[in-house]
């Protein structure tokens, strides 16, 4: 009888103890959490989670790669409970450090990584931008529609082919302007090129441009203000950075998958492995707001309902970057 | 040398400073840095991952100086070189050991060296600014850099832009300098890092073609009409720039993560120019330099993640006020020695 009073009152205090200290480290991408767009994504996700379940949060942005992996490692060494990396560029570092961390957990936004402490979280990133891409092709009344990338990179590339793939569905005949802003690392955080460029495609007759070039993607909606045209925004919702003018945004959403590995951690239920967030569960949408309902009519949004009922049910197949690169 | 540490000194103070206007105690700054660049053998490890590039370009900048060329391509010069140490490399999965890091070494040499040879060849034959020219051409180098690596050798077991992994045989695997700095970014580079730093050293101290390239630096006119062979001279110096940049291949590519990855140079080619500037130029002072802005660097990530208000941004403060107070230091012993003249 003592003995399992005992017993149960230290699991008692052990749940209390992992529950008011469960400590998580977020490391952001080079972008840093005022990008409004993919890490700003996984920052308020994890604030979200810092605020609901009461959990300490600490977070830091990258310098450079090499950098990394002394992040990762100074969070492990302080007996983070969990370590969240955000950005492919983390694989190298959350790789080498888990294994030095067994006890530690890790989880890994935009990056594939098998390892028994690692929780990869893998959008489908194509989807989201087949659903934009048709709404682009539904609302626009040219035949040119718009896409900017940030760096020519497979990531980037998947968005645009399945971006083009939807536009294409809806109007075959549509010609696709696709420009990429730099070189560079410098290519995400530059929106002076990226309004160059969102200005030169508007010259050329297009009318609705998707931008996937995170912090520079506010050059493009200062275009598509001044010329009264408009812009798809990407990864958070930045319907409300210019209302009016912002189409819509392909939603991928970091942070509910933060939020998700954080209370899974919380409630001992962290698994690691690959999760891929999708259309189905939410995790790849467009964004609807009061920002945007006016421009983006009931009719489009049916239709994309529609289109977007078929991609769940397996009736349209979009084309993914990742799988045809591969030979 | 000495006037520049004392510039870097006060930069310093006057930055640490600054941190009172967000809260924190400068001294606990100084101490969080001080620990970034000493408090582990890793966290000794990545700092001197940092100074061996910084030493690379760092010589890169200051060989063209003392020519009297400036240098702003080391970075494009930089991605160059590894990208040819790369893919040679790559093209060579099989050849031996020792044999392999030279062919490879020697292809990062070649390729920052002709990188670097025709802005010099436009500049002392056309007359084009060469820092304009070195300027432009990094950005051809990183869009050059991006096609090769994404288009034609791209890693085909993963997506992110990086090139696929060289042979075994391109690692040196019980590297010492690893171990002891407990398996870090830092490597055997290093050493060859100080061993350039003395070569370049003994080339203008000791060398007769040492001393012509500082006689045709400090004034080209004089030097021609002394029957120095100028344009000679400063394309080859302008080649050993270039080649000093593709150094930075044996820091990465060859002495860590043993592939290309885009994007992993820190700036290594404009934080140079700073490390070039502090030392004045000279090879072995150069070495000091470059392992204090390279403990700046690191420090900066390690600030982040110690305290509260000193972001990353807050970090930058930091390191343009001390290039700035080294700036300042340097103009005012280049107005002495012009007016000592």
């Amino acid at each position: 009888m003592i003995r399992s009073l005992l017993l149960f009152i230290t699991i008692l205090l052990f749940n209390s103890f992992s529950i008011a200290n469960l400590k998580v480290g977020l490391v952001l991408d080079k972008g840093g959490k005022d990008d409004k767009s993919f890490n700003s994504a996984a920052y308020e996700g994890a604030q979200k989670a810092a605020k609901d379940l009461k959990i300490e949060l600490k977070y830091v942005e990258a310098t450079d790669i090499n950098a990394l992996e002394n992040l990762h490692r100074q969070f492990a060494q302080k007996k983070y409970d969990l370590v969240i990396g955000i950005g492919f560029a983390q694989t190298e570092a959350i790789k080498k450090v888990s294994k030095q961390f067994p006890q530690t957990h890790f989880a890994l936004v935009d990056g594939e990584l098998l390892a028994p402490n690692v929780r990869c979280l893998l959008f489908e990133e194509h989807q989201g931008s087949f659903l934009v891409g048709a709404i682009a092709a539904l609302k626009s009344k040219s035949n040119k529609i718009g896409f900017i990338g940030g760096m020519d990179i497979p990531l980037i590339r998947r968005f645009s082919m399945g971006y083009v793939a939807g536009v294409k569905h809806v109007n075959p005949k549509a010609q696709i302007v696709e420009n990429y802003i730099g070189v560079t690392g410098e290519a995400w955080t530059n929106p002076a090129k990226a309004k160059e460029l969102a200005l030169s495609q508007i010259a050329s007759g297009v009318e609705v441009i998707f931008v996937a070039a995170g912090a520079s993607g506010s050059g493009v909606f200062d275009a598509v203000e001044e010329k009264k045209k408009l812009a798809i925004g990407v990864d958070s919702n930045q319907n409300w950075m210019r209302p009016g003018f912002i189409l819509t945004s392909m939603l991928k959403r970091v942070d509910l998958a933060v939020y998700k590995v954080i209370e899974d951690s919380l409630n001992n239920k962290f698994t690691s492995g690959v999760v891929r967030y999708g259309l189905n569960d939410k995790g790849v949408d467009y964004a609807l707001d009061q920002h945007n309902d006016k421009i983006l009519t009931a009719d489009i949004r049916s239709k994309v309902d529609d289109i977007k009922k078929k991609i769940i049910d397996g009736k349209i197949q979009v084309p993914d970057y990742y799988k045809t690169s591969k030979k | 040398m000495k006037n520049s540490l004392i510039g870097f000194f006060i930069g310093l103070a006057v930055a640490l400073s600054f941190t009172l206007f967000a809260g924190e105690n400068p001294i606990h700054i100084g101490w969080i840095l001080t620990k970034s660049a000493f408090g582990s053998p890793y966290d000794l490890g990545l700092t001197l991952y940092y100074t061996a590039g910084l030493i690379f370009t760092g010589l890169s900048v200051s060989v063209a100086f003392k020519a009297g060329l400036f240098n702003i391509g080391a970075e494009g010069q930089l991605l160059i070189g590894s990208l040819c140490a790369t893919v040679a490399g790559l093209l060579f999965p099989n050849l031996p050991f020792p044999i392999s890091v030279c062919v490879a070494t020697l292809a990062a040499i070649l390729g920052g060296g002709l990188w670097a040879l025709f802005p010099a060849w436009l500049k002392i034959y056309r007359g084009s600014h060469e820092v304009i020219v070195t300027m432009m051409m990094n950005l051809i180098a990183a869009g050059l850099t991006s096609w090769v690596i994404l288009k034609v050798i791209p890693n085909p077991d993963s997506q992110n832009p990086e090139s696929a992994l060289l042979s075994a045989n391109y690692i040196f695997t019980n590297d010492p300098i690893k171990k002891i700095l407990g398996d870090s970014p830092a490597s055997w580079a290093l050493v060859i890092a100080l061993l350039c730093s003395f070569l370049v050293w003994y080339f203008f101290e000791k060398t007769k073609w040492g001393y012509q390239v500082q006689v045709t630096g400090a004034n080209p006119f004089a030097a021609d009409r002394a029957g120095q062979p100028t344009k000679k001279l400063q394309l080859i110096s302008f080649f050993i720039s270039g080649a000093l940049a593709g150094g930075v291949a044996l820091v990465e590519i060859l002495g860590n993560s043993g592939q290309f990855k885009i994007g992993f140079s820190p700036d290594f080619g404009f934080i140079g120019i700073a490390v070039a500037l502090m030392a004045r130029n000279n090879p072995l002072g150069l070495v000091v330099s470059a392992f204090l802005m390279g403990a700046l660097h690191k420090g900066a990530s390690d600030l982040d993640f110690e305290t509260t208000t000193i972001t990353r941004d807050f970090s930058k403060i930091i390191q343009g006020t001390v290039i700035l107070f080294i700036s300042v230091q340097g103009y005012a012993w280049f107005k002495r020695k012009k007016g000592s003249k």
